[in-house]
Parts: structure tokens; C-alpha cells; sequence
């Protein structure tokens, strides 16, 4: 039924055709032509004016965009490179730095205590010279004057004897020089 | 199969009402004609003429392919332009920029695969000129020339050459038609198989010229039914039923329109995509 229905539908529209003006399936000729020289037309004069142009801006567009991201994701990659590579180098400055410190810090500190030891150890020498040297210069005038003594007493001596006193006056003599020596 | 005494007896009574029935007038509105249909103001009557017996009339349809065509092109020159001064598209660039990426994108490169840019140019020009027509169909006083079969036929004969062209510049002439049959089928199938596989061959174009007809013709059809129920019923009120019904229809041809224009294009694309890799 629903068959013989499509049919007698089909064959309505198309005895339109057949009825004097044409139907709706009907293939006119001419608009076939037509449509044929349009399209044509319009597949070249597009195809050179429209398609072409705008597929390539496209596609350059597609490019630019990719190779900007590529771009940037590279530049990321790269900083972060740098990037640890400065922490890393500033670690290292860092680490050379402090051991440079330690190790200046030893060496002030040895600098310090040899220096300390060797101060000590001059003004211990000085001191040690300085009594040495004291102890030779009282040794030689204790030597100067026990020669003095000697010598003064010879001489004491000598007046002694070529005054020719009497004792007592010997005796004076005696204690007067003695007093003298004292005195000196 | 057929009852064919009982489609003649359908036939005949179908024919014997039709003379004062509406479905002329409707049809009238649908179909290619010689005039610019203005009603009810005026008509504007095209140039007839023949050129060796063919009838090579200006008609209605013609002049809006000619108008549609026009307008595409100068579309689409401005878009090209568009890009000579900016790589960044706005507003007019960019709606337009969507469909061709669409056409390129969703269509062409998934159904094709490798080589589709040397099927786009077509393949737009196609969708573009069939969006173009549906879309001008819509606009009161035109004529939809993609509901015309002639133009439906004339273009689906376009994308069946198109196909065989794809098919044979991938696979060569030869390997082309030998490739349409299956591998494995028995010699003695072979005739048959030939003749099927032909039939097949013609009966892609064929489904896409009727689809893209119909779906054009028939919202316009029941849009001219539903306004025409006012005069059937002789009465305004009818109006109130039928107008808000038409404008749904409408919109729902604005969709089709769009669909429409999609579908051809993408069954194009497939049917080439099929050809170009025969991998059963």
C-alpha cells in the first residue's frame, strides 16, 4: 500500500512533466547548461582569486602559530637551563667563597699565633739579652772598679808611704780615703 | 512488484482532481520559471532564447545562481584580501574563515586523508555554492536554485567526476575499476559483480542530487501548503495556525539549509576519500 502510494506520488510529480509546463522532475536542458558554465566559472575564478590565498594564509597562520609555540616551549626549556645553571654556578661561588674565608681565617689564625710566638719569643730573647748584657756590664764594672780599688788603694798605698806620718795620722789618711770611696 | 493497475487507477484520479488544486500554485512557486515572481505586485519577465534546439533561457534559477555565485565571489575576495593586511582575522574574515576551516578540518582532511588539498578547492567551491543557494532561497521573492534537479543533478555529476578523477590519478585507470570489485569473488560472480558495483558507482551521485532536491524542495512545499490552508479553509483565522507553523518551518530551513550544504559536501568528500584509498 505505502509502496503503491510512493509510486503514484513519483508518477504524479512526473506527469507534471509530461502535462504541458515542466514538473519538478523534470531536467531542463538549459539550467543544466547553465549551472554547468557557473560552476565551472566559479571553481576556477575562486579557486585562483579565493581558495588559493586564503588556504595558504591560513596554513602560514597554522605555521606562524606552531612555530611561535614551539618557539616559546623552547625558550622555557632554555631558561630554566640557565636558570639552573646560575643556582648552580652561584652554589659553587657560594661553597668557594666560604672555603676561601675558612681557609683565610686559618691562615690569619696561624698568622696570629706565629706571630704571637715569635713576639713572645723576641721579647723573651730581648729580655734574656738585656739581662745578659746587664749582667756584663755590672760584672765588667764591678771589674772597673775592683781595678779602681786595686789601683786606688796602690795609690792610697803609695801616699801612705811616701807621707810618712804617724799612725794616726796614717790612720786618718786611711779612713779619709776610704770615706772617699764611699762617696764615689 | 509493482501493482501497476492500481498506481494507473491512483494515477488517473490524481490527475483527473488536479486541475483547480492548490498543489499547482504551490508548485508554480517551487519550480524554475521565466519570470521574476514579484506577486502580488508585479512580474519581471526574463530573456528567452535557443541555441541549437537547446532551450537556453534566462530563467529564475539561473539568475539567482548568477546572483549567489556573485555574491561568493565577492565574499570571498574580500576574505582573501582580508589576510593580505592582517594574519589576524576580525569579525567579516573571521565568520567566514570558520566555514572554509570547517570545510577544511572537519570535512576534507578526516574523510580524504592524505593529499584532501588537492580536493579542497572543489569541495569548498561546492559547499559555498550550495550554502549560498539554500540561504538566498530563504529570502522572500527569490527562487531556491538548489531545489531545481536540473542544478542538483549537474552538480552531483560534478562530484561523481571528480571522483572517478581522484580514483583514477591514485590508483591508475586500471587499478581503479579493478580495485572497485571486492578481492576473493569467484570468476563466474564477475558479471554480476561488474554490474553492481557499477550501479553502485551511479547510484552515489544519484542519492546526492535527489537528496539535496528534496530536503530544498520540501520546506519550501510545506511552507507554501501551510500559508495556502488560510485560502484552502477561506478563512483569517486559519492564519493564526498556520503562520506561527510556517516560521517554525522556516527555521527549521535555516538549519536544513546549512545541513544541507554540509551533507553534500561531506558524502562529496567521503565518496572521493573512498576512491582515492581502495582499502576494502
Amino acid at each position: 500500500m505505502i509502496a503503491n502510494n510512493t509510486f503514484a506520488f513519483i508518477a504524479l510529480v512526473v506527469s507534471e512533466a509530461e502535462g504541458g509546463s515542466a514538473g519538478l522532475l523534470s531536467v531542463n536542458g538549459g539550467l543544466a547548461f547553465w549551472t554547468t558554465l557557473t560552476f565551472i566559472l566559479l571553481l576556477i575564478l575562486l579557486t585562483k582569486f579565493a581558495w588559493k590565498p586564503i588556504l595558504s594564509a591560513l596554513k602560514q597562520r597554522e605555521d606562524a602559530i606552531k612555530d611561535s609555540l614551539e618557539q616559546a616551549e623552547k625558550a622555557k626549556d632554555e631558561a630554566k637551563q640557565i636558570l639552573a645553571q646560575n643556582q648552580n654556578s652561584l652554589a659553587k661561588a657560594e661553597d668557594e667563597s666560604k672555603k676561601i674565608i675558612e681557609q683565610s681565617r686559618l691562615f690569619a689564625e696561624n698568622l696570629k699565633e706565629q706571630m704571637i710566638k715569635d713576639s713572645k719569643a723576641q721579647a723573651k730573647k730581648l729580655i734574656e739579652d738585656a739581662s745578659a748584657e746587664i749582667d756584663r756590664k755590672k760584672n765588667a764594672a764591678f771589674d772597673e772598679l775592683k781595678n779602681q780599688i786595686a789601683e786606688i788603694s796602690v795609690q792610697a798605698a803609695e801616699k801612705i808611704l811616701k807621707e810618712n806620718l804617724d799612725a794616726e795620722k796614717n790612720k786618718k789618711l786611711v779612713d779619709k780615703y776610704i770615706s772617699d770611696i764611699s762617696k764615689n | 512488484m509493482i501493482d501497476s493497475t492500481s498506481t494507473q487507477v491512483i494515477v488517473d484520479s490524481l490527475i483527473t482532481t488536479k486541475p483547480a488544486s492548490s498543489s499547482d500554485w504551490i508548485l508554480h512557486h517551487v519550480m524554475d520559471g521565466d519570470y521574476l515572481d514579484f506577486s502580488p505586485f508585479f512580474k519581471v519577465y526574463l530573456p528567452q532564447f535557443e541555441l541549437f534546439g537547446v532551450d537556453l533561457s534566462i530563467t529564475r534559477h539561473v539568475l539567482f545562481m548568477w546572483l549567489g555565485s556573485i555574491l561568493l565571489f565577492i565574499v570571498m575576495t574580500r576574505v582573501a584580501k582580508a589576510y593580505k593586511s592582517s594574519m589576524v582575522p576580525k569579525g567579516f574574515t573571521n565568520f567566514w574563515e570558520l566555514f572554509i576551516i570547517f570545510v577544511r578540518d572537519e570535512i576534507a582532511k578526516p574523510t580524504i586523508g592524505k593529499g584532501f588539498e588537492k580536493f579542497l578547492p572543489y569541495l569548498l567551491t561546492a559547499f559555498f555554492f550550495i550554502l549560498f543557494g539554500n540561504f538566498l532561497g530563504l529570502i522572500p521573492f527569490s527562487a531556491t536554485f538548489t531545489s531545481n534537479i536540473a542544478v542538483t543533478a549537474t552538480m552531483a555529476i560534478f562530484t561523481f567526476l571528480v571522483i572517478q578523477y581522484g580514483g583514477m590519478r591514485n590508483n591508475g585507470a586500471f587499478g581503479y575499476f579493478k580495485g572497485l570489485i571486492p578481492h576473493g569473488v569467484p570468476v563466474f560472480l564477475l558479471p554480476i559483480m561488474i554490474v553492481v558495483e557499477l550501479l553502485g558507482l551511479l547510484a552515489k551521485p544519484f542519492a546526492l542530487a535527489i537528496r539535496l532536491f528534496a530536503n530544498m524542495t520540501a520546506g519550501h512545499i510545506v511552507i507554501y501548503a501551510l500559508i495556502s490552508l488560510i485560502f484552502v479553509m477561506q478563512s483569517v483565522g486559519w492564519a493564526g495556525l498556520a503562520i506561527p507553523m510556517a516560521l517554525f518551518i522556516y527555521g527549521l530551513e535555516v538549519l536544513v539549509a546549512l545541513l544541507q550544504a554540509y551533507i553534500f559536501t561531506m558524502l562529496s568528500s567521503l565518496f572521493i576519500g573512498m576512491a582515492v584509498h581502495q582499502d576494502h
